[in-house]
């Protein structure tokens, strides 16, 4: 009798309970990832939880991404390009507002694009702007690009989350109050917990088919698996836990989708520090990696082997995985060529997403046969990104780039690969000024055969997207073409 | 008392200081750049540079721990370089959840542990002792964060009766929420009541060897009567000690169960803070808890004088 009063309370308490999640089952969605936003403006940091739950729901550039990847109109419906390929005249929806009611035009775009490109800018992808010489207001529904020098990829550019469009007078506010014109609105944010997300009833587009959405914070796998198994989530988006995976598949109750993301995982190495400096000492690496080992150990069977620097999902793609095969006689064989003493000793530096810290272990053991010692130091994403990204101080790490269309940035010699090659340098600068999709086509494929040549780095396997979600859940994107969890199209069966 | 009481805070005042200097040491001196870790792989040098100015990271160490005590003093704990919001109102809505953990896990425990340890104290040597003493070794020895995830197991994903984690807020429900705190609790307490239980027995036993109680004894008190009577409040000053200890341990060290339960508290607020070079946050919150484990040492050594008159007297 004792325990009496405690248990009533638990039983009102359970039926409160009861009463919330059944008012949860039609128009509303809970999805939950590992990351949480830092703060919720997307044109002003990296972090790709910012465009997860923001891009597309709640905030929307001049052209978007499709779940395929590619580049369709956004608030931009249709655009003119000039023959020289510089003036890009962009022509507006009509009938947009923002959130906080005030209405969208010209001059919004205007700003946001002047605001990216300024000199005191804090946005994370400033090079997407690089070529834009002028933005011109025609009238309220059109605007006039210009730009300093063809860019092929302006368009394309223009779809990412750090160019949305945002207005003027709340520009400064977007990080704890977002104000956008997408088919949600943003509610609620309980910081640690959950953001909450409302339909927008004035979308000028197709309207959202859920009333709310919430975006639930699990950074623990452990936690992630129970919070699936116990019905607390509805969408567990990039699911941490790979090993789980097969329980949530023969499980009625959910569907497990495996998609392809832009996350081309390598074992990046310091072209420019002995002996790595040589390209045989390289090839050597890169013939003593068994991809399928990494690929069933560290994610569990999920992901796509590569050769080079490119998804294997895009059109332009080149199978190059013949050139670095696992043949660990060949290793052995080109580095006695290269004359290097063994065992040679090179530090080996490890972020901490499980990818890099398991894929370091089975990595290091592989290099061990053919007489290369990794000598593992795990760091923190703060510290790799001084020491190893910034200092260059590593000999070879593990990172996933998960960057659309970023074969261009290791024409930088100054990138952390530290990769010196004016031909393949050529080759990215004309790109970047190619529009013809042919000619394109073919640079992208002589693009990806040079890496491959020059073993610029160990590429492992195109990462994969996993995401698990109650069975009834139906028009969630499978592929990840850029880091969003796309809601505008998500409805519950029946 | 009023000497006593003074002395005591003199010597609070003087471990905040020592501790703020030490945290600000500590946290500056480790690599990465907060400003880097925002802006990712593609930022472009001017961009950064704008970010640190805006960041307020450009200023010397002096500069910047003048900055931060300071504006502590003020009550103004400064703006997250990364959630770009007041650190204080950010403190404030974890501590809405970590507060309450931490008291009720440590009512729970307190609950648990004092009739635990009287009833084996009073049967020292019988089947109740040895129970006690069994399930206590057992208590001490699992991992807590284990024991939670056996519960999320059987409680939120086979029996469905709670969530398997998360926090509603409590303007969604008292009810709700205290539900919500439940098994992070249970999880918590569990240890920290052993412990506590096998103290409060093992004080309880050295005090009822003492000349006073046989002297009780002998004028005619029941064993029980001289217990409860004589013995227990002497006995108290030993398990004071530990519930101080355990108090600032819930509440600073709750990081591990508020991952398993992903609830948004202090723990995990440091935890995110680190990786992501929020520097500010960091040194603010670990101030924060130096200042709450100060604090409930000097609360318990008051409360020492109170259940202690001899105390009093000497200081």
């Amino acid at each position: 009798m004792m325990f009496k009063p405690f248990r009533t309370g638990l039983v009102s308490a359970l039926a409160l309970a009861g009463a919330v999640s059944a008012a949860q089952a039609d128009g509303s969605l809970t999805v939950a990832m590992q990351l949480e936003p830092p703060h919720l403006d997307p044109t002003s940091a990296a972090a790709a939880a910012i465009d997860s739950v923001l891009y597309s729901n709640v905030y929307e550039g001049l052209t978007r991404f499709a779940s395929d990847g590619s580049v369709v109109p956004g608030l931009a419906r249709s655009w003119d390009i000039s023959e020289d390929g510089l003036t890009y005249t962009f022509h507006l929806a009509e009938g947009v507002t923002f959130h906080d009611g005030s209405a969208f035009d010209a001059e919004d775009v205007k700003f946001s694009l002047d605001r990216a490109r300024a000199e005191d800018s804090t946005n994370a992808q400033k090079g997407l702007f690089a070529a834009i010489d002028t933005v011109e207001v025609t009238d309220p529904l059109t605007v006039v690009v210009t730009l300093s020098k063809p860019t092929g990829s302006f368009l394309f550019n223009m779809a990412w989350g750090d160019a949305v469009i945002v207005a003027p007078e709340s520009a400064d506010t977007l990080q704890t109050t977002p104000n956008g014109t997408g088919a949600f609105k943003f509610a609620d944010w309980v910081q640690g917990d959950r953001i909450e997300l409302v339909k927008n009833p004035d979308y000028w587009g197709t309207p959202a088919v859920l009333d709310e959405a919430t975006f639930k914070f699990i950074s623990d796998p452990t936690a992630a698996f129970a919070a699936v198994m116990a019905e607390d989530v509805d969408v567990f988006y990039s699911f941490p836990a790979p090993e789980n995976l097969p329980q949530f598949d023969m499980d009625p109750r959910f569907k497990v989708l495996a998609g392809s993301t832009e996350g081309e995982t390598i074992l990046a190495m310091n072209n420019k520090l002995p002996p790595l400096d040589d390209v045989r000492v390289r090839e050597a690496v890169a013939h003593a990696i068994n991809r399928q080992e990494i690929i069933d150990g560290a994610m569990f069977g999920y992901g796509t082997p590569i050769g080079s620097f490119f998804p294997p999902h895009n059109p332009d793609y080149v199978d190059l995985t013949g050139l670095s095969d696992y043949d660990p006689e060949k290793s052995k064989a080109l580095l006695e060529e290269a004359g290097v003493t063994l065992p040679v000793r090179l530090k080996m530096t490890l972020p901490p997403p499980s990818y890099a810290r398991r894929g370091g272990e089975i990595i290091a053991a592989q290099l061990r046969q053919v007489g290369i010692e990794a000598q593992i130091e795990n760091v923190e994403w703060a510290q790799w990104l001084e020491t190893t990204f910034r200092g260059k101080d590593y000999g070879m790490t593990i990172v996933s780039h998960v960057e659309p269309m970023d074969i261009g940035s290791l024409a930088n010699p100054d990138y952390y690969t530290q990769y010196d090659n004016a031909d393949f340098q050529a080759v990215i600068e004309e790109l970047s000024v190619t529009a013809d999709p042919a000619q394109r086509s073919e640079l992208f494929k002589q693009a990806q055969t040079m890496l491959a040549e020059d073993y610029v780095a160990g590429f492992l396997f195109q990462m994969a997207l996993l995401t698990v979600a109650k069975t009834e859940v139906e028009g969630l994107w499978v592929n990840m073409p850029t880091p969003a969890v796309d809601l505008t199209a998500v409805h519950w069966a029946n | 008392m009023l000497r006593y009481t003074l002395s005591r805070l003199l010597s609070l005042g003087i471990s905040l200081a020592v501790a703020s200097v030490v945290i600000f040491l500590a946290i500056e001196v480790l690599p990465g750049d907060p400003a880097a870790y925002m802006l990712g792989l593609n930022a472009q040098p001017d961009t950064l540079a704008a970010l640190r100015d805006e960041l307020g990271l450009n200023g010397s160490l002096w500069e910047r721990y003048a900055d931060w005590v300071g504006g502590m003093l003020r009550g103004d704990f400064g703006t997250s370089y990364t959630y770009r919001s007041s650190v204080s109102e950010m403190i404030g809505e974890r501590l809405w959840v970590s507060l309450p953990l931490a008291l009720y896990a440590l009512t729970l425990s307190t609950v648990i542990a004092f009739p635990a340890g009287i009833w084996a104290a009073a049967r020292r040597g019988k089947a109740a002792d040895v129970t006690v003493m069994g399930v206590t070794q057992l208590g001490v020895a699992i991992p807590n964060f284990w024991f939670a995830m056996l519960m999320v197991l059987v409680f939120a994903i086979n029996l469905r009766w709670f969530s398997a984690g998360g926090f509603p807020g409590w303007d969604k429900g008292f009810w709700l929420s205290l539900k919500a705190l439940t098994l992070p609790a249970i999880a918590l307490a569990l240890p920290q009541a052993s412990i506590l239980a096998r103290v409060m027995r093992s004080a309880l036993l050295d005090t009822l060897s003492e000349d006073f109680i046989r002297t009780a004894r002998a004028k005619g008190l029941t064993k029980g009567q001289a217990l409860r009577r004589h013995a227990l409040r002497n006995a108290l000053i030993p398990v004071l000690t530990i519930i101080g200890m355990q108090f600032s341990f819930l509440l600073a060290g709750g990081i591990i169960i508020e991952n398993v339960f992903f609830l948004p508290g202090l723990g995990r607020m440091i935890f995110q803070a680190i990786s992501a070079r929020d520097l500010i946050v960091v040194e603010s919150v670990v101030m924060l808890l130096v200042f709450a484990v100060v604090l409930v040492n000097f609360m318990v050594e008051l409360a020492y004088a109170l259940v202690d008159p001899r105390l009093r007297a000497r200081a």
